[in-house]
């Protein structure tokens, strides 16, 4: 499936170090920063926050979301394979007569149409959120910083990743603390000292 | 946050005497006036023309009436759930809403007197000799249907100015309590909104065949009636973007959210219109089908007559917009989302002009006293409108949520 394969990016491989992650105080001054290292040309680079914060996407500089699309094709898919079902199982497969109406009576099949689209798009909106969003992914090497525990409770970060092309160990951190990082630290890819609690990295 | 803090100037949200926008209740006063004397003429011709004349007067201030109705729905809602987002519209809201009143003196003597022409249960004679109308007599009749007219309207006047006025002395004093009270106030309003819109639906509109019922059709009526505010509302929100009283007021944001409701409301129309149709259509009974085949079947001569109309109605006013409103990029486009908007509203005169004149053609037949009306009651309208607006400012400058809409981002 290829979904439990993701501990660490394929990019990855040769690295030491898996990049640099800062922490900021403020959703405001979070947001400043990702307008710097958008400006400064960063490209393999996240923000995690613990909320959402309004307008992040734009300062990020991130693309729209391909998903509307996928969910419209899948939606779209899902009304007309319901369409050609009902029709097949009328015209061909199980041909009845119902109260005196023709074989083919298409607005008796626009509910299980409806239906179908509905169906297609939920599915294609939850799954492809799934797969766009890479998950599930069991482990990251993020989870190696003691600091990145407060993601989840009043931590603003941002990482920027080792492969990125402008990244450099001493600049990109130095870089990072000008914009207002109170925490900056190195993150390692693999700890073998830290085995035992999880990660499976062998 | 994406943006510094923006500076309107409260002064920019006033219509200046001499402005364009000053100009219009009396350029739209002026127009109403003579096309309603020009209606009046041409209904006096003849008495196949003043039929003509009540139906399409009917048509008229039904349409400009559900823009209103429409808008006082929005206000009710958006005190309801104490929404944020669109204050910076509401008070367009609040002064359409208010046009109400003025459409009740242009529906209540116009139909008084077309009593006879628009509504065939009113016929003692035919019925003394039918059944199903002996039956639904006891609502079908002339004292109730203005008893209950003079209520829907006495309501929906009650409301609206209730709201405009409550929030317009907001603007002065600042008051917060206001807008709780209007919020605790709004449910019971909506409540009170819904059965009256419901049986006024009944007695305007579906009783002109009194021979048919279909419960659905309250929520048809009202369906159409969102769909057309919200399209009005578009509009209006776009033309005072353009002559710059919203300068820095109203955002992409907020067109936005004003696109995803009439896109929401114009499929919400098409799955009720839909669903009245499809359980008319499957049951087959006689009583409840002959509605759908007047509009489906044409007479003998011209079979395609009607058809022709009700496939305009499910393509334009659902299949078209449906695809036309989806985009994000779409309802964030000035050009395009005035386009979609101008649209709606047409297809839902299209839409009360398919649910009156069926009654009176067999045969889908245009008359200039269809246009003639439209232009009377609209210019009453627009004056109407023109002059409530210019009595103030444009948004409910002291809203306790006024910041809140005026930094609002869709996420």
């Amino acid at each position: 499936m290829g979904l439990m394969t993701l501990d660490v990016p394929e990019a990855s491989a040769g690295y030491s170090h898996y990049g640099v992650l800062a922490r900021f105080e403020t959703a405001k001054a979070l947001y400043r920063a990702c307008e710097a290292v958008r400006d400064a040309g960063y490209s393999k680079w996240d923000a995690l926050t613990p909320f959402p914060v309004h307008g992040l996407e734009k300062a990020m500089g991130l693309k729209p979301s391909k998903l509307p699309f996928l969910v419209l094709a899948t939606g779209l898919s899902g009304a007309g394979l319901g369409f050609a079902l009902q029709s097949w199982v009328h015209i061909q497969g199980y041909p009845l007569i119902i109260s005196g109406k023709p074989l083919f009576t298409w607005p008796a099949f626009v509910p299980v149409t409806f239906e179908l689209g509905v169906l297609g798009a939920a599915l294609g909106a939850v799954l492809g959120m799934f797969a766009f969003n890479k998950l599930p992914t069991y482990h990251h090497p993020l989870f190696r910083s003691k600091n990145f525990t407060r993601v989840t409770d009043d931590g603003l970060f941002i990482a920027i990743e080792a492969w990125d092309p402008k990244y450099d160990d001493r600049d990109t951190a130095e870089f990072l603390s000008g914009l207002g990082a109170v925490e900056v630290e190195h993150v390692p890819i693999d700890d073998p000292a830290d085995d035992s609690d999880g990660g499976g990295a062998a | 946050m994406a943006h510094g803090p923006r500076i309107v100037h409260l002064d920019q949200l006033v219509i200046r005497p001499g402005s364009g926008w000053a100009r219009l209740p009396l350029i739209a006063g002026a127009v109403g006036f003579v096309f309603t004397i020009v209606s009046i003429v041409l209904a006096r011709s003849s008495p196949e023309s003043t039929k003509q004349f009540f139906h399409s007067w009917l048509v008229a201030v039904v349409f400009f009436l559900c823009i209103g109705l429409g808008c006082l729905f929005f206000v009710l809602i958006h005190h309801a759930t104490k929404a944020g987002w669109g204050v910076v519209v509401r008070r367009l809201a609040e002064n359409l809403a208010c046009t109400v009143p003025v459409l009740a003196v242009l529906f209540i003597p116009v139909v008084a007197l077309g009593m006879y022409d628009l509504f065939h249960w009113t016929h003692a004679d035919a019925v003394a000799h039918d059944r199903l109308l002996q039956v639904k007599e006891p609502w079908l009749n002339e004292t109730g249907f203005w008893i209950r007219t003079v209520i829907y309207f006495v309501v929906w006047s009650g409301l609206a100015l209730y709201f405009r006025n409550a929030s317009r002395r907001q603007d002065d004093s600042g008051d917060e309590a206001l807008s709780r009270r209007m919020a605790r106030f709004s449910p019971v309003a909506v409540a009170v909104f819904a059965v009256t819109l419901t049986f006024a639906g009944f007695d305007w509109l579906m009783s002109l065949e009194p021979h048919w019922y279909s419960t659905m059709f309250g929520v048809y009526f009202f369906a159409g009636t969102v769909v057309s505010a919200f399209a009005a509302l578009t509009v209006l929100t776009l033309a005072f973007e353009r002559s710059g009283h919203f300068r820095g007021v109203v955002t992409g944001e907020h067109f936005h959210d004003l696109g995803k409701l009439l896109f929401a409301f114009t499929v919400f129309w098409a799955y009720i219109a839909f669903s009245q149709f499809f359980l008319i259509w499957y049951a087959n009974i006689p009583e409840e089908t002959n509605w759908f085949l007047s509009r489906l079947h044409g007479t003998d001569h011209n079979p395609a007559n009607w058809r022709a109309a009700t496939m305009l109605l499910a393509i334009g006013h659902f299949a078209v917009p449906f695809f036309f409103l989806m985009p994000r990029t779409i309802k964030r486009n000035r050009t395009l989302l005035l386009i979609g908007a101008l649209w709606m509203l047409a297809m839902h005169l299209w839409d009360v002009f398919w649910l009156v004149m069926p009654n009176l053609h067999r045969e889908m037949t245009f008359s200039l006293l269809d246009l003639t009306s439209l232009l009377g009651v609209g210019g009453v309208f627009l004056a109407t409108a023109g002059w409530l607006l210019s009595r103030g400012s444009l948004v409910p400058s002291r809203d306790p949520r006024l910041v809140e809409s005026l930094a609002f981002e869709n996420i």
